[in-house]
């Protein structure tokens, strides 16, 4: 079975095909789809993640010359890239990220961007956030706008996503539930107390209604923490590192009874302006932490993996030359992944336009040829059953120009 | 009339005992005698300034390289990341303490607003290594002795400082044609290929248009970016070997090496000055430029008024702006003459600082221990300094409303409400803190509760004490 991206075209030939044997050894039948049961975590790198190191298109004869000291060297090559097709490495700190491609549950984009085209952080995450073509225009999130048209499943709480924070962020922001909670416990809150600002809040609906979220997120939390830890039989030690820390609280949410399908994660540190390094360095040891997290959370959703859809994305890629201070200015198109079990992976999409002078977004950055939103409708519609004519028209109005992809999620 | 409690509770810190009853007689003018000239810290503090701090972080790097010279068992980059750490965090600490205790006891808690808000617009991070120990140090000062003063010398202030500098990374840009790229071009490899590029960063140059004047909106282009981040090269900081020799450690330098030449165009005027002028040149003008004057009006309505702000009053404080060529005393007093700002309803949810300090007033306490205070903006967030953006802290509800922010919020409370019950009339608090706002079921809940600390942990609960 070969795989390729929907979006057919003349450079078709960057398309790739690695890692098939391997995928193809996975029986789809296993991870049948059931209504409901789906899983579905985006996580979401502020500051812009440099694509074009997280994703090295190795084989691109412009890329060395431009991301210069940099850019990751090939498959093979001391501190070279981990190999995934003939144009395309991950950088050699995403193992765990480069054995769930083996598997076959990762799929790599590359050249992808929202639509937004300029060069602001707080505009481009708004973008990526709002699900609009503007950065302005609602106060709401589409992620939000898609939990709200999910159909009704049984046994699940009101609150159907949670925000691993302690404040929602604008993607899961509006009419939908939404229940937030950070990795930082809250012990020994006072029962007595809580039930007197109870008691305090009844006039007060905002206040009331986020008092009760969180004394029943925490709850929820609590069971499934204890749960967690007696069948491990072991007392869990303290995360080492913050990422990871959220991405296993949000799996200890999902995994509990009645606990939320979607989960929301936010990693910043991305914007590597200065001294970004290469293979090793400042920007090696994030994507060493980011790829420390999935693992995380891939191993403790344990059972639930096989559901799972992971999309990882950041407001816009960078320039491709290096700048004057061993680093990257803001820049365009740039890379996302998509994981987990029920992910048809093991490929790289990318309607790849290159990197020479022809190919470049004005003169500097990776030109988009792909709109994210194509990946978020097809996520939303394949893995969550969000039916097509709300995707269209309230979960990411103005998007027509944003074609769902097909086979992104095993059927 | 609610006017005492808006005054104290908005556009104040929080009401400290006797507060409201100061302001009572004449809310505005209780302002208005806030505003003109400089905002030192209401403490005595001895911190030190950021070339000291800098020297001191140049003498333990030195130290450092020297202790690995002697023993090759430690890696550089461990050695390197010690320094920071070891040499930064004493003054971190102290710079938190500070701030807390000036917001907790000063008599310009609007002043001191006003010196948070700056901070916020102009912000950096002490999560960034460079930046640790100095990010205190940009708000004293740079921001603290012009905050009653004109806008271009804040900013000027601001983007000379060599926290900021070092934040948005413009201390090593460098024009591809000055001095020290000519030279540098002139040096190969063995295969031939130029030992470096050298060229621009266009960090500081594309957030100080998005972020501190025109904003987002304001009418720029990728072109402008790149060539005010040309007009720029040079800002550095003091202190340095080789190439990077000069200047007093710690202090703005400017580099005439690293500096493009040549008359350069931006926003479609041309700038003929030479050097450091150059750049000086365009932060003046970019601070006649309504984008920007809307831009700084609609942050401060926003801070001030609602989370949505009123078109009237931004535009009633642009005009301020524009009109005074940006003399920030005439711009604070559009804004509290705006009507819209002394509307009852439009409250704003407390940010964690906002929550903390208006604490301590209404407590009548001043923290004595960073720990204190760090571990406060731990567990609620805005751990002091740390942004996480050059944007600053988010100034609307929805960012800090979070069902599991409240809970840490009740749990906060009630180690305040332990750690400082002695034994207060929590009737006489309400008071005190909330004047006219407290309601009745509220006042209700504190005389039924089962004792003084759960009291006051319901006190600074309620409603109308999260909101200001």
């Amino acid at each position: 079975m070969r795989q390729r991206a929907s979006t057919s075209s003349r450079r078709s030939f960057l398309l790739s095909t690695g890692a098939l044997a391997a995928s193809a050894l996975i029986p789809n039948a296993l991870f049948a789809h059931t209504g409901g049961s789906s899983r579905l975590v985006v996580v979401i790198l502020r500051g812009a993640l440099d694509g074009l190191a997280a994703v090295p298109p190795y084989a691109d004869p412009d890329y060395a010359s431009l991301h210069r000291e940099l850019a990751i060297a090939a498959p093979g090559a001391v501190d070279g890239a981990l190999a995934l097709d003939h144009t395309f490495g991950l950088h050699p700190s995403l193992a765990f990220m480069h054995e769930r491609y083996v598997a076959g549950e990762l799929i790599v984009f590359n050249a992808v961007a929202s639509p937004y085209r300029d060069r602001s952080h707080f505009d481009g995450q708004n973008v990526l956030e709002n699900g609009l073509a503007k950065p302005i225009g609602t106060a709401d999130g589409w992620l939000n706008r898609a939990i709200a048209a999910l159909p009704r499943g049984n046994g699940r709480s009101q609150e159907r996503a949670v925000a691993i924070s302690q404040n929602v962020p604008l993607i899961l922001r509006g009419e939908a539930p939404v229940m937030s909670k950070s990795p930082q416990n809250t012990p020994d809150v006072d029962e007595d107390l809580l039930m007197r600002l109870a008691d305090l809040y009844s006039k007060d609906d905002w206040f009331s209604a986020r008092l009760s979220e969180a004394v029943q997120t925490d709850k929820m939390a609590d069971e499934a923490g204890s749960l967690a830890m007696a069948q491990d039989g072991a007392v869990r030690t303290a995360a080492p590192d913050r990422v990871s820390a959220v991405t296993r609280m949000a799996a200890t949410l999902m995994r509990s009874e009645g606990g939320p399908e979607v989960a929301v994660i936010e990693a910043s540190g991305w914007d590597t302006h200065a001294n970004q390094g290469g293979a090793k360095g400042a920007l090696a040891q994030r994507l060493a932490g980011l790829d420390k997290a999935l693992r995380t959370l891939a191993d403790e959703l344990g059972p639930l993996w096989p559901q799972t859809a992971v999309v990882v994305i950041t407001e816009f890629g960078r320039t491709a030359a290096m700048n004057g201070t061993r680093g990257t200015d803001h820049g365009t198109g740039g890379c996302a992944f998509l994981a987990g079990g029920a992910v048809r992976g093991g490929r790289v999409i990318a309607d790849w336009p290159g990197l020479n002078r022809a190919g470049l977004l004005d003169n500097r950055d990776l030109r988009p040829t792909l709109d994210l939103r194509s990946v978020f409708k097809t996520v939303l519609d394949e893995h969550m059953r969000v039916d097509a004519g709300t995707l269209a028209n309230r979960v990411f109005p103005d998007s027509s120009g944003a074609r769902p992809l097909k086979g992104l999620i095993r059927a | 009339m609610m006017q005492p409690e808006i005054a104290v509770l908005r556009f104040g810190l929080g009401a400290r005992p006797g507060e409201l009853s100061a302001a009572a007689a004449d809310p505005r003018g209780w302002l208005a005698a806030q505003i003109k000239g400089a905002v030192p810290l209401a403490v005595q503090a001895s911190l030190s300034s950021s070339d000291q701090i800098f020297s001191a972080l140049l003498r333990a790097r030195e130290e450092r390289q020297e202790m690995k010279r002697e023993s090759a068992a430690s890696t550089d980059a461990k050695i390197a990341f010690n320094a920071v750490r070891d040499t930064y965090q004493p003054h971190y600490r102290a710079q938190v303490l500070a701030r807390a205790q000036s917001a907790s006891i000063t008599s310009r808690p609007f002043a001191e607003r006003l010196v948070h808000f700056w901070s916020n617009h102009f912000a950096v991070s002490a999560d960034k290594g460079a930046v640790f120990g100095l990010a205190g140090t940009l708000e004293n000062e740079a921001i603290r002795p012009h905050v009653g003063g004109r806008f271009i010398d804040l900013l000027l202030a601001v983007e000379q400082h060599p926290a900021m500098i070092a934040f948005l990374d413009n201390q090593y840009s460098m024009g591809k044609d000055s001095d020290a790229a000519r030279m540098a071009a002139r040096r190969f490899n063995e295969d031939g290929a130029p030992k470096r590029q050298f060229g621009i960063n266009e960090n500081l140059a594309r957030e100080i248009l998005e972020l501190h004047t025109l904003g987002v909106n304001g009418g720029y282009s990728q072109t402008d970016v790149t060539s005010f981040a040309q007009i720029i090269t040079g800002w550095s900081i003091g202190g340095g070997k080789g190439r990077l020799a000069g200047g007093t450690p710690g202090r703005f330098y400017f580099r005439e090496n690293l500096h493009e030449p040549g008359a350069k165009t931006f926003l479609g005027k041309t700038y003929y000055e030479e050097g450091q002028r150059q750049g000086e040149a365009v932060l003046a003008d970019l601070c006649r430029k309504p984008a920007t004057a809307h831009f700084i009006a609609t942050k401060l309505v926003r801070h001030f008024v609602a989370d949505d702000p009123p078109g009237a009053a931004v535009e009633r404080v642009a005009r301020a702006f524009l009109k005074t060529g940006g003399d920030l005393p005439h711009v604070y007093a559009a804004l509290i003459e705006s009507p819209e700002a002394w509307e009852a309803d439009s409250r704003k949810f407390k940010t964690p600082e906002d929550f903390v300090f208006s604490t301590f007033r209404s407590l009548n306490v001043s923290p004595s221990q960073p720990e204190e205070v760090l571990r406060s903006f731990e567990l609620l967030g805005q751990r002091q300094y740390t942004p996480g953006s050059p944007a600053g802290w988010p100034d609307t509800s929805k960012s800090w409303d979070g069902s599991d922010a409240l809970m840490h919020r009740v749990l906060w409370a009630s180690r305040v409400a332990a750690k400082y019950d002695s034994g207060m009339d929590p009737m006489d608090l309400a008071a005190s803190s909330l004047g006219g706002y407290a309601r009745p079921e509220t006042l209700t809940a504190l005389h039924r509760a089962a004792s003084s600390d759960q009291a006051l942990a319901l006190l600074l609960m309620s409603p109308e004490f999260q909101r200001r």
